[in-house]
């Protein structure tokens, strides 16, 4: 059996995983995978995190993606961080670089097993603060100069990729060159407020094809969490896995304990269960139900019709199901387009999910700067029913984006 | 994926040429899970996943410390005369990987 026959039908452990340590975040990303913002009151306790690392060192899970949220803004996280890397997990952690002061990085330069990737979705300030608000580029900016100086090496810059910055991908390269940092570039997902802003932000098919002849041509050193194995259907595999690990290889732990398929799932029909129950995170990973579901075959549909399928495997779990795409139909993105037929053929009363969990902040961020493009663009979708007058008909259907129903 | 024992190339970090004669021990920042198919390997200080493919070679590996070369260790694990150089083939690209690591002869042990 060949090694990734063995992944699909899972391990013991998973090979790494997310962690989100909080849902408070000092910022609201409009395409925030998790809709963090506030913290949620019964976020895992100091106490309660210790003892998933020690379940995670039993398990030789060998080391976790923290992120959130903010995950530096728990004020028990670089305890957190000198606890998990004394019990022989590893970290890497993501940030906005908020808390990232020159006293910090040099703690962090001076830290063994630790691994920093700072959030960046635009080159430039006006292509990045139209994402992650004002501010938010001179703070990354600010993080990787404060980490460069003090010598910590090697760390990662974090980008999704949209539609406004696909352009600027050597331009990040340059500043990953500069800081003598590493790229990693990964999908933007339906996931989260991603729902809202999909539709502006999400790549074109043009873009998607100039990503993946980037990555073929340029992206030799650059990471890619094995995010875009989609595009492997324009030709080439391109490295990694090539396989969705969502429950079998990976999976989320979010802040209240819940254990998710992946971080872009956040929804009930991914929770497999949670670390407080009896049994801790090792009886979900190796006994949930769901889990067992996702190791066990699965229906491709009509993709396994396409000659293209063996490459691209179907595509993302999470942007089917955010899209009201069915799990065993194309990827939203398929490359050959049948992601962008199925869309068009959803009827208008098709019941998109929507995440489980908000923890968004109540108010929005404050006017741009700018005064610039506001980042949800109406959606071009048809409204639920044509007589719909009322913006809150149809709860739980598509709303045209930006329009939130709480 | 071929037939190779090891899975995963990693960036090379010359640490002097392979020789099974010698004695050899699974470096300290390395750990082992095992798994169905072999093990995971992590090394904590370069922070590099790889796989072990078979399991007759995880046990190659950490049979390597209890013995004076890695033929003995070959010998341990039970690998079959022709399979031997295909595995003398992965510990050496898990030697130029630091997986594995030169041991100091220690006394009693021969050159």
């Amino acid at each position: 059996m060949k090694l990734v026959e063995h992944f699909t039908h899972g391990l013991t452990s998973p090979i790494c995983l997310t962690w989100e340590l909080t849902y408070a975040c000092n910022l609201s990303c409009v395409h925030c995978l998790s809709s963090s913002g506030r913290r949620d009151p019964n976020e895992l306790s100091t106490a309660e995190a210790k003892a998933v690392i020690d379940e995670l060192q039993r398990m030789q899970v060998f080391y976790v993606n923290i992120g959130g949220g903010e995950p530096t803004v728990r004020s028990d996280f670089w305890e957190l961080l000198d606890y998990a890397i004394a019990h022989d997990v590893g970290v890497k952690f993501s940030t906005n670089g908020v808390k990232l002061d020159e006293a910090r990085a040099a703690q962090l330069a001076a830290t063994d097993y630790v691994d920093v990737q700072i959030s960046l979705d635009g080159a430039t300030a006006e292509v990045n603060d139209h994402v992650r608000g004002p501010g938010s580029y001179d703070t990354a900016i600010r993080a990787m100069e404060n980490l460069y100086e003090a010598g910590f090496g090697q760390f990662k810059i974090s980008v999704v990729v949209t539609r406004q910055n696909v352009g600027q991908l050597d331009d990040f390269k340059a500043i990953a060159d500069r800081y003598g940092a590493q790229l990693r570039i990964t999908r933007l997902r339906p996931s989260g407020r991603g729902a809202d802003s999909w539709d502006e932000l999400h790549p074109t098919q043009a873009q998607q094809r100039q990503l993946y002849d980037w990555l073929v041509a340029r992206g030799e050193d650059v990471l890619t969490g094995d995010s875009f194995f989609h595009l492997s259907a324009y030709g080439q595999e391109l490295p990694g896995l090539n396989l969705c690990g969502a429950g079998r290889v990976v999976c989320l732990i979010d802040p209240v304990g819940d254990v998710y398929a992946c971080p872009f799932a956040i929804h009930d029909q991914f929770l497999a269960g949670n670390v407080r129950s009896e049994g801790g995170f090792r009886e979900v990973w190796q006994h949930s139900e769901l889990f067992g579901e996702l190791r066990g075959p699965q229906s491709g549909g009509a993709c396994t019709k396409c000659s293209h399928y063996d490459a691209c495997q179907g595509g993302c779990m999470a942007a089917k199901f955010f899209t009201g795409l069915p799990l065993d139909g194309p990827d939203p993105e398929c490359v050959l387009g049948n992601g962008e037929t199925a869309l068009a053929k959803l009827e208008m009363d098709t019941v998109i999910p929507k995440p489980s969990l908000d923890h968004s902040h109540r108010k929005t961020r404050g006017e741009r700067k700018d005064g610039g493009p506001v980042p949800l663009t109406l959606s071009v979708r048809r409204p639920d029913k044509a007589c719909d007058s009322d913006p809150l008909a149809g709860e739980g259907r598509r709303l045209p984006a930006g329009v939130r129903v709480n | 994926m071929t037939a190779a024992p090891v899975g995963v190339p990693t960036t090379e970090t010359p640490t002097g040429a392979f020789d099974p004669a010698l004695p050899y021990r699974l470096s300290s920042s390395v750990s082992v899970r095992p798994e169905s198919f072999g093990a995971l390997v992590y090394d904590f200080h370069t922070r590099r996943l790889s796989f072990l493919k078979t399991k007759p070679l995880v046990h190659v590996v950490q049979a390597l410390e209890h013995h004076d070369d890695v033929h003995g260790a070959l010998v341990d694990a039970g690998v079959a005369e022709p399979d031997r150089d295909q595995y003398l083939r992965a510990l050496a690209g898990l030697a130029r990987a630091g997986t594995i690591t030169q041991r100091p002869i220690t006394q009693g042990e021969t050159p």
